[in-house]
């Protein structure tokens, strides 16, 4: 009964065999179009959803003293990371990773916008130093939130309380700024580096280069196996001139004041203790700062983030006498220049006090420096004329930088007549060059400027660069060493050099202006100093300006002769430069103890079949880990039993 | 009339072809699942392919003639265990498309609605003397298809539901469609999906149906949901290149359900292009297969009957392997004798029963 009938239209079965056909033909195309034409592209993309790149973080290299005695080390935490080369939608799981992070939302999705640009494998650094219960939250969300990730870092551990901040500077996260400057741009967004201080300077030797793991995972961001592994190379470390014993008194020095207090080795340059007051504790940004502390820090009037030993710009005050006795000297006008100080003496018209009011009397140069009389150098001033002046100190370094390998470090002001005319426009007033005289006036210099002009006359006219580093501690191609040791010999008349540095002997005897401030047995050269506080402009708008408390300096070195230290102090407010020299003299002595404590380098030639006694510093690793500990002993070499005639020196030892 | 039949007529090169599929698909299983804690599906879908054989040879022993005759009894079955379904169905992910059945195992009614709906639509068009369809008869076919399909939509599971729309278009198709009437269908459907996407009003999909077909026009809009899967897939498939690859998108759990939906893109991950090609030859070799087991059925019930078998399987392969290469948007139908699943499996094996039935009959009137 059924399909007796005609039989289905054979024209319509064939058409639905080349309908399945076309449809074969269509897939068959899709698969060749993924397979054989974009083969590369899905290959690669399946790598990269299984292989993912953990980055290792190098640990930075820590900073040592002189000694070898750890003063910056590292401490391991837990950064968290998000993985940008898993397919999740980042910005929709923010809220949830901001609540577990107790982070702001908005800022996570900032912060993923920010990198967007970025290559998809590298991660974002969402929080640093996570708490244990954030650890907690990433571990117990791996499979909500497989893109949120924890590294391993080594954290900057920096000495408390801001002890060395300045010198030491800290590191923080690269900024973009940093990154469009030429220097920095092998780094990476996110990188850590060296922000200020040494820590800025010797930044590529400190920071050591981050290694990477390829991880296999699956698609819930589980490493199922490992790849291969780029080890992470440290950092190198570095040794610092400076001294901490010497730096640890030069703190102590001045603690609670404003100001700066250096120390140098005028035969080499080496910086042997720096601070500047008031400090700030690095640690805080080590971690990210809050914008609280940071505008506290930005605002607070006493600059805590300046370090004044380079950055800050003052008058020198009467210090600046030592330069002009040398210039005098030079130009012959010095040495027989005397005058009859009355309190008070008239150049150009205008009456120019001595801060004696009473008068000094008869004035020769050697009293003339130990009573810091105004009047004689006054005269000196009107006689030498401000070029001459600015010849002798441009020749000693003031108004340039030091060259000191520190960042940011300050030129200051010497002025001269070309100098006015070229930044006032102005014609350079006689008077002027009378101010000048004292260290007052249009002139501004950096503490460490001072210091290494009396470094220089201390030493006979050699010149050297004040520097933190000894660049044969640090392997070759880091640093340019010829820099620290060039030497600058500026000319001084031995003769004048005796008078000077022996007046400047007496001013911590009686009699001197800083009686008060000597030690019993330390032969201490130095001079004291006291200036305006207040800028050029702001004296401009006060013409008395004398109410405002003065700043204090001290400029000093131990022995008189071949010495081995120079000090220089500035004591912001410190009214007169006798309370810096007390300052100083704090410093000098915590450094000739040590001296007399450190048994010396010499040893005497043994005599054989005898015994010899050997003191001895060095650092070793303390029981508990890689903390240096200074290590102090005496051995008692028996030379009857190895007729070995060996003279040691412990490491530590000078 | 049985004695008429006999196994040499049965289509052994057919089911060489079929079983080399299975084969295949078992072997991918296998691959695919090791790790995982489907482990040993390969195992379980040898056994649904054996009982799939046995029951092929028991449908085809049975004369598909007088199976026609009662199949209003069938569809009224069908319908009816549909709105069980839908009245006492077990909810899984948000649909109800499943019966428990004692002994654990589940039931899908949709796959068997389906086989129903091959064999109405046949007796339908059978039945029919004139040689161009008319619009009442496109209506009638179109009833016969679209009652139960919206019943599985309702489910809601509109892939199974869209498995519906070959059987019909295949039936007007062979029984006599007019360019005319074509045209006018392909206009209203357009004009309805239109209306589903653009008008808000419209809530003919539901939502998730909607998110997967538009984040299948834009992967990027949804990339770890339906877009994920296709933008995973394509990896998958992509990387296995020419010759195939380590498998590592099959094996790293980043293809969604490998030994189900997704099991020609393992496939074409390990095996390549090549591989991937092979399979789809193999497919087109059956397909032909069967359209000329049409071509030589005793009657028109019998070609509408291989016919629709051959509308399902089509649809079947474009969709899935299409939603594997990225062509069609995800929507979860699995591809016919290689994907893991019993329902699937014994549903292609009974309908490969019917064709052997009509094959098994072409001489004997």
């Amino acid at each position: 009964m059924f399909g007796r009938d005609e039989k289905v239209s054979e024209i319509r079965l064939t058409a639905a065999q080349y309908i399945i056909l076309a449809i074969f033909l269509v897939l068959a195309y899709g698969l060749w179009k993924l397979q054989v034409m974009e083969s590369g592209y899905y290959a690669s993309a399946a790598e990269k959803n299984r292989v993912r790149n953990v980055p290792v973080l190098a640990p930075r290299g820590k900073i040592l003293d002189r000694e070898g005695r750890t003063i910056v080390d590292n401490y391991p935490s837990f950064s968290a990371l998000l993985l940008r080369d898993s397919s999740r939608d980042l910005a929709g799981d923010a809220d949830l990773i901001a609540q577990g992070l107790h982070l702001d939302a908005n800022e996570v999705r900032a912060r993923i916008r920010h990198f967007a640009a970025m290559p998809q494998y590298q991660p974002i650094f969402l929080k640093e130093d996570i708490t244990p219960d954030e650890l907690q939250f990433i571990e117990a969300h791996r499979n909500e939130l497989p893109e949120l990730d924890t590294i391993m870092a080594h954290r900057r551990l920096y000495p408390r309380n801001g002890f060395m901040a300045h010198l030491i500077g800290y590191v923080g996260e690269v900024s973009e700024d940093m990154l469009n400057q030429p220097q920095f741009e092998l780094y990476n967004a996110g990188d850590v580096v060296g922000i200020s201080g040494v820590e800025r300077q010797y930044n590529t030797l400190l920071m050591g280069q981050n290694g990477s793991r390829q991880a296999l995972v699956d698609s819930h961001g589980r490493e199922v196996g490992r790849l291969g592994e780029t080890e992470a190379v440290p950092g190198k470390q570095l040794k610092l001139t400076v001294d901490i014993d010497l730096q640890i008194a030069a703190e102590e020095a001045l603690e609670g004041k404003n100001g700066a207090i250096v120390a140098m080795d005028p035969r080499t340059g080496e910086i042997l203790a720096m601070v500047s007051g008031p400090s700030f504790d690095p640690n805080d940004f080590a971690v990210h700062v809050s914008r609280d502390q940071w505008n506290k820090l930005v605002t607070d009037p006493d600059k805590p983030l300046l370090n004044k030993a380079i950055q800050a710009q003052l008058a020198p005050g009467s210090t600046f006498k030592i330069i002009m006795s040398v210039a005098g000297w030079q130009e012959g006008i010095a040495q027989t220049l005397h005058v009859n100080c009355t309190g008070s003496a008239e150049f150009y018209g205008r009456r120019f006090g001595c801060w004696q009011k009473g008068g000094h009397g008869a004035v020769d140069l050697d009293k003339a420096i130990f009573q810091s009389c105004d009047v004689f150098f006054y005269t000196l001033a009107e006689k030498l004329g401000i070029d001459r002046i600015a010849k002798y100190a441009t020749d000693l370094g003031l108004g340039q930088k030091t060259g000191i390998d520190l960042p940011n470090e300050v030129s200051g002001v010497m002025p001269s007549e070309e100098w006015k005319i070229k930044n006032f426009k102005q014609k350079w007033f006689a008077g002027e060059t009378i101010s000048v005289g004292i260290g007052q006036g249009a002139i501004a210099i950096t503490p460490v400027q001072l210091l290494r002009a009396i470094s220089a006359i201390s030493m006979g006219g050699r010149m050297v660069v004040p520097h933190v580093i000894n660049p044969t501690d640090v392997p070759p191609g880091y640093v340019e060493a010829q820099h620290f040791t060039e030497v600058k010999n500026v000319t001084i008349d031995p003769n004048g050099w005796n008078a000077i540095t022996d007046a400047m002997g007496k001013v911590l005897l009686p009699g001197g202006t800083a009686p008060s401030a000597h030690i019993p047995g330390i032969d201490i050269a130095g001079k004291t100093g006291s200036a305006q506080i207040v800028s050029l402009a702001t004296r401009a708008k006060f013409k008395n300006a004398e109410d405002l408390a003065q700043n204090g300096w001290f400029v000093g070195f131990t022995p008189r002769r071949n010495p081995d230290i120079v000090v220089c102090v500035l004591f912001q407010g410190g009214e007169h430069g006798r309370l810096a020299a007390h300052l100083a003299t704090q410093v000098i002595k915590a450094y000739v103890d040590k001296q007399r404590r450190t048994p010396q380098k010499l040893v005497e030639k043994p005599k054989i079949g005898g015994t010899v006694d050997i003191g001895g510093l060095w650092t070793e690793p303390d029981s508990d880990g890689d903390k240096e500990r200074l290590q102090g002993g005496r051995f008692v070499l028996d030379l009857s039993k190895k007729p070995l005639a060996v003279a040691i020196a412990a490491p530590g030892m000078q | 009339m049985a004695r008429y039949v006999s196994y040499r007529d049965f289509d052994w090169v057919l089911l060489g072809f079929v079983l080399m599929i299975c084969g295949l698909g078992i072997m991918e299983i296998h691959s695919a699942t090791m790790h995982t804690k489907f482990a040993g599906a390969h195992v379980k879908q040898i056994y649904w392919v054996l009982a799939g054989v046995g029951m092929m040879f028991v449908v085809s022993l049975i004369n598909y003639q007088a199976l026609l005759d009662q199949i209003h009894w069938f569809y009224i079955a069908g319908v009816a265990s549909l709105m069980s379904v839908l009245l006492f169905g077990q909810r899984y992910l948000g649909a109800k498309r499943w019966i428990h059945m004692p002994g654990g195992n589940h039931f899908q009614p949709s796959e068997w609605v389906k086989l129903i709906l091959i064999l109405a639509v046949a007796k339908y068009f059978a039945d029919m003397r004139q040689r161009e369809l008319s619009w009442s008869d496109f209506l009638k076919a179109g009833a016969i298809v679209g009652i139960p399909m919206l019943m599985v939509l309702a489910q809601p599971d509109l892939g199974t539901a869209l498995t519906y729309v070959p059987i019909a278009v295949m039936g007007v198709f062979l029984g006599g469609l007019q360019w005319k009437q074509g045209l006018t269908v392909a206009l209203l459907a357009t004009v309805g999906i239109g209306a589903v996407f653009l008008v808000p009003r419209v809530h003919v999909l539901k939502s998730y149906q909607k998110q997967r077909l538009t984040s299948f026009i834009d992967p990027e809009l949804d990339p770890q949901g339906s877009g994920y899967q296709v933008e995973q897939s394509k990896i998958a498939v992509g990387s296995g290149g020419l010759w195939g690859g380590k498998g590592s998108q099959t094996h790293g759990n980043f293809l969604p359900v490998p030994q189900t939906d997704f099991i020609f893109a393992a496939f074409a991950e390990e095996h390549g292009f090549v591989g991937a090609l092979g399979v789809l030859l193999l497919y087109f070799i059956v397909l032909m297969r069967l359209t000329q087991n049409a071509q030589t059925a005793p009657d028109r019930a019998g070609t509408f009957v291989v016919m629709g078998v051959v509308a399902v399987l089509s649809f079947h392969i474009l969709v899935n392997v299409g939603m594997v290469v990225g062509f069609m948007p995800v929507t979860g139908i699995p591809l016919p004798l290689m994907s893991y699943g019993g329902s699937s499996v014994l549903f292609m094996f009974l309908a490969l029963g019917m064709v052997m039935n009509v094959r098994m009959r072409r001489f004997v009137n």
